[in-house]
């Protein structure tokens, strides 16, 4: 049942969100998986693996600032575009509806610390 | 912000008749219909409450079982997600999926006695889901997808509220607390209560005599019908695009065609809808060159006359009581789920973070009903405006030409063709739409085009 299937299909490799580039929405994933990396001196890092119900791409919304980094499909995924305009007008009448997106980042930095102390530990042996 | 409820501190009296018009541990709570806008305030009031860590206990009275096919579980609707509510939901934590919704919709035809022209959405994306209410149709051979009303009924029972399939006979209040009597004889006192109820139910009657100051909205007539067409044949005349109509019928102010998994819905609105209209519109040679060859207007699968709200109800709350969605204030016309999900989050937010007093919802609850109810009234200039364009010939003209021609700018330079969009598919607020209109671009474009139609006619 791929009739009812919304949002965009992304095939495998394919970039859906460039870093260094302008950014005016967020994606939601709405089936497979995407990668997150950062490229340095030509070198791809990867951040993270993102899956179903994850939230990509957040920071456009809330800074005006280029993409931080590389977003591309890991195998078939379908995304969902959430546009900024739409969304900041709904988070003004609504301010529970970033909720989660707070929920999300407030993880996402959880994890970070984690790995901000893992490499200090590992800088300090 | 601080709380209002703060400045009670400083007159105990008045706190303590506050504090009793609060939710708290224990609190039990009534919703009577199940349609989105109980699921919804049932889900979203049982999610923040556990955000805070408040034990509460929601039961929701629907005799209908979504299971079943028309009309036992049908909710009488066009069944259209809104690109607004369909991102809203996902970043909301609701992503719908395809076993619900029923075809994504990427694009509109617009078809008028002049021509078509096809608009596709800005990204290309489906970000429009067709659903059904029900199970669909009443001659279905085969359950594929899920009623919509059904999914968002089951979101609200895994958060934990109660369903109860009994039809409510008698609503009264008991020492000020609202009481539910249902067909079986069953009756249950609560804490508070949520009217979620259509305004084509019987059941909205028991609260016009309540003496709360509540008055049902006004409504009007609508039709609605199904057509079994089978998937491919839909893939291959009617596409994912919703198919709308701008034609000079008298009566008529707007049709839409709705492809769906294996069916489509006919969708009509206008003045006095009778079956001669109907006949007129279906019989129409736009509609006939959009349906496949050998399509037959009279076989029909399902076909209803319901009544929408168009003009929201009066008080839609008082003390431990508020309505949300269709027995409340609802969208003119268009995105009248998205209404009823803004409505019951606005009520449950209220619920759970300032009260259930009439002082309350006045204060928090009704600002949401407002800015429905004033932007209905935009709505209804834009329609005016709509219909004025459906009855001349050389307006439907420039309006075509100014579309056609858009089609191969940039998205933010396709001032007609978003207009165009927003109003059919109810993807923004009635107020952006007419401000987009008066737009020096809109209008020099959409002058000089019917200029030029008027020098052709």
């Amino acid at each position: 049942m791929t009739e009812g299937a919304l949002g965009r299909v992304y095939q495998d490799g394919e970039v859906i969100i460039y870093q260094g580039e302008v950014g005016n929405c967020m994606y939601i994933i709405q089936e497979g998986q995407v990668e997150v990396f950062v490229e340095k001196e030509g070198q791809e890092i990867r951040l993270e693996l993102l899956g179903e119900g994850e939230i990509v791409g957040e920071m456009a919304i809330f800074e005006n600032e280029v993409r931080s980094a590389t977003v591309r499909a890991s195998g078939q995924a379908r995304l969902l575009t959430v546009d900024k305009r739409n969304f900041l007008r709904r988070v003004h009448e609504d301010p529970s509806l970033a909720y989660r997106i707070v929920q999300s980042m407030s993880h996402r930095i959880r994890e970070m610390n984690k790995e901000v102390a893992r490499l200090k530990w590992a800088g300090n042996q | 912000m601080d709380s209002p409820r703060i400045s009670y501190n400083d007159f105990p009296e008045q706190d303590e008749k506050r504090k009793r018009l609060v939710l708290d541990n224990g609190s039990k709570i009534a919703v009577v219909g199940s349609g989105p806008a109980g699921s919804f305030f049932s889900y979203y009031l049982l999610d923040m409450a556990e955000r805070l860590g408040l034990d509460i206990y929601v039961d929701i009275y629907e005799p209908r079982d979504f299971s079943h096919t028309a009309p036992k579980g049908c909710n009488m609707c066009g069944g259209i997600v809104s690109e607004t509510l369909v991102q809203t939901l996902a970043a909301d934590g609701i992503n719908l999926p395809p076993t619900v919704v029923q075809r994504g919709i990427d694009s509109y035809y617009m078809h008028m006695d002049v021509g078509d022209v096809r608009i596709e959405t800005p990204l290309k994306e489906k970000r429009i889901g067709a659903v059904t209410r029900g199970s669909g149709p009443r001659d279905i051979k085969e359950i594929k997808w899920e009623s919509f009303d059904g999914y968002l009924q089951k979101l609200a029972t895994a958060k934990g509220a109660n369903l109860i399939n009994e039809r409510v006979t008698t609503v009264s209040f008991n020492q000020g607390r609202p009481r539910i009597k249902t067909r079986h004889g069953s009756s249950r006192t609560y804490d508070m209560l949520a009217v979620a109820v259509g305004v084509n139910s019987p059941v909205l009657n028991l609260f016009n005599g309540l003496d709360i100051g509540y008055h049902s909205p006004e409504t009007t007539k609508t039709f609605i019908c199904e057509y079994y067409l089978g998937s491919e044949t839909i893939e291959k005349y009617l596409g994912s695009s919703m198919h709308v109509f701008l034609l000079n019928i008298p009566r008529l102010e707007f049709a839409a065609i709705i492809p769906k998994g294996d069916y489509a819905t006919v969708c009509m609105l206008g003045e006095n809808i009778d079956d001669d209209l109907v006949k007129a519109f279906l019989d129409s040679p736009e509609v006939r060159a959009t349906m496949p060859l050998g399509w037959q207007a009279e076989k029909r699968s399902c076909w209803c006359f319901p009544r929408i709200n168009v003009k929201g109800a009066q008080q839609p709350y008082s003390d431990r009581i508020v309505f949300i969605g269709d027995c409340g204030v609802t969208r003119l016309y268009k995105d009248g789920i998205g209404a009823a999900y803004r409505t019951a989050k606005a009520a449950a937010s209220t619920a759970i973070f300032q009260g259930i007093s009439i002082d309350d919802f006045r204060q928090y609850y009704m600002p949401a009903c407002k800015t429905i109810n004033s932007d209905n009234a935009i709505g209804k200039l834009s329609f005016f405006f709509t219909s004025q364009i459906q009855k001349y010939r050389f307006a439907r003209r420039g309006l075509l030409k100014m579309t056609i021609e858009e089609q191969d700018l940039k998205g933010s330079k396709r001032c007609m063709s978003t207009v165009l969009w927003d109003m059919f598919t109810g993807s923004a607020p009635y107020r952006d739409i007419f401000l987009s209109t008066l737009h020096p671009a809109f209008l020099s474009g959409f002058l000089k085009n019917i200029a030029s139609s008027l020098g052709r006619e």
